[in-house]
């Protein structure tokens, strides 16, 4: 059986200034709370476009406070 | 009523176990190394047999997470290269705690030499004591027991003091191994967990101070001894800070398998009937009255049945006339202000969520104040680099929902009483600085 990578976005909340570009990008992982600050889905990232997206918002954020992370998690 | 404070009672009425603070009664004061190594005899060595020992014991950490004791230490060991880090955390930001401050003042030795067993069995060349700043501090008492130790040529690793200014979340093992390298007591992010990389980036053992001393016992006396106090899963005493409504406020050592109403009979009782209750501290639950006497403290069963923690140790009882909303709106201003400011959704969330309560602590709410609190509570919890949001909300959520029939009142702005009684010893004024 073959291992399965699981990648999630996650936010350091201390480099975080929220400038919202990771919303715009990839709205479907994140939103922005009322004060402006994203809020990011736990779901690990299928679709091939989503990750794509993802990797961009990564690259876009002013802060580098977006991280893509990778884990390979044990076959079921 | 002031602070809860040291008191003689829990010796004095053997409250309900006596095993940290067995021997000489609160009022003898500081236990010199000759009368505790006679009374105890000299520890052992420490070593892999001994995380054995402590996992068969089943101590969890007394710091308010309960964490497996000897998990933390078995992953402390994996990641040390004969170079880590013990720190002995007794800087006990959560106001009403004092058990950190009695334990170091009084059985300072019981506690040094958990840490100096923690760093032969994980492998470490380095133990910090690290205290806060506190006038009521336990400073004189470590100075005294320091310097006994290196006169009767204790084996052990030097031991370092780390001071930090008094905060709340200064105590959190992030912030712990930040202060202990240099820095601020201020938490950090890291992928890394403190255990692979903390103090000077090495692996550290965070760990409170009343823990180390359980494992200065169970390193003696063993697993079995421990495990005939307490529950199969929370098993041993520990030491309860009670305050607010009880007629001898103080810090006491209990059997963890005793419900509140035991423990609260055998040191006295409240000095009038407490309208409700807050267990585990500014992080904590609250309870509403009827839930008091029967209250498991084992934290499983906690969690189990109320989906609360016991927290630090800390049991306020409300003053009679006292409002749960109040006290709670209180608390949560001093949290919004404790935070370490560096997480939005913690610097705006709590803010926003304290000036909402104060209005609704006032009978005086707009529309829609309710459903933004509970809105907030939501969109706050989780998301900070520490668990401070989380606490902060735990703690209110659980005031809105043991109180929620007097809320309503408060919502129809009907003025409570409650507002000009001072409730628990207050919050102290927010800390300065971070070192």
């Amino acid at each position: 059986m073959s291992q399965k990578v699981e990648r999630r976005l996650r936010v350091n909340p201390i480099l975080c200034d929220g400038y919202g570009y990771c919303a715009e990008i990839v709205p479907e992982l994140i939103a922005l709370d009322d004060w402006g600050f994203p809020i990011v889905s736990a779901a690990s990232i299928e679709a091939d476009d989503i990750l794509a997206h993802a990797r961009r918002a990564v690259g876009t954020c002013p802060r580098l406070a977006l991280l893509l992370d990778e884990s390979t998690a044990r076959p079921t | 009523m002031s602070t809860a404070q040291p008191s003689a009672q829990g010796a004095a009425r053997g409250a309900v176990g006596s095993r940290l603070m067995a021997g000489p009664a609160y009022e003898a004061g500081y236990e010199r190394i000759e009368d505790h190594e006679r009374r105890l005899r000299k520890r052992p060595t420490g070593g892999a047999w001994l995380i054995d020992v402590i996992a068969r014991s089943g101590l969890r950490g007394r710091g308010g997470a309960w964490f497996p004791t000897a998990r933390k230490w078995s992953a402390a060991a994996a990641g040390s290269q004969g170079n880590a880090v013990v720190v002995i955390n007794g800087s006990e930001g959560e106001p009403l705690s004092a058990k950190d401050k009695l334990l170091l003042s009084l059985r300072p030795h019981l506690v040094l030499d958990g840490a100096a067993l923690a760093a032969e069995s994980i492998g470490a060349t380095d133990i910090i004591l690290y205290i806060s700043r506190d006038p009521r501090g336990a400073d004189k008492a470590l100075a005294r027991a320091l310097a006994e130790r290196r006169r009767t040529g204790a084996q052990e690793p030097a031991i370092t003091v780390v001071r930090t200014a008094h905060r709340y979340i200064a105590g959190e093992s992030s912030a712990v191994a930040n202060r202990a390298s240099g820095g601020q007591s201020k938490p950090k992010f890291s992928v890394q967990r403190t255990a692979e990389k903390g103090v000077d980036d090495r692996p550290t053992l965070v760990q409170n101070a009343e823990t180390l001393a359980h494992v200065a016992t169970i390193a003696r006396y063993g697993s079995d001894w421990f495990r005939k106090l307490g529950t199969e899963h929370s098993p041993g005493s520990t030491l309860l800070t009670l305050c607010g409504n009880v007629k001898h406020p103080g810090v006491y050592e209990i059997d963890l398998g005793s419900p509140l109403g035991a423990v609260l009979d055998a040191i006295g009782g409240p000095a009038s009937p407490p309208p409700g209750a807050l267990i585990g501290g500014y992080f904590g639950m609250w309870v509403p009255a009827n839930l008091i006497p029967g209250l498991p403290l084992d934290p499983e069963r906690l969690r189990a049945e109320r989906g609360g923690s016991l927290g630090c140790g800390v049991v306020a009882l409300l003053p009679q006339g006292a409002c749960g909303i109040v006290e709670s709106s209180r608390i949560l201003a001093y949290l919004a202000a404790e935070t370490s400011g560096q997480c939005g959704p913690c610097v705006n969330g709590l803010a926003a969520l304290s000036d909402t309560m104060d209005r609704i602590a006032a009978s005086n709410p707009q529309s829609g104040d309710a459903q933004r609190v509970t809105r907030w509570i939501g969109m706050v919890r989780g998301r900070g680099a520490c668990h401070h949001p989380d606490g902060a909300v735990g703690q209110l959520a659980s005031a809105l929902q043991a109180f929620d029939e007097h809320l309503a009142s408060h919502l129809a702005g009907r003025r409570c009483r409650g507002v000009d009684v001072p409730g628990f010893p207050q919050p102290p004024q927010p800390g300065a600085g971070w070192r």
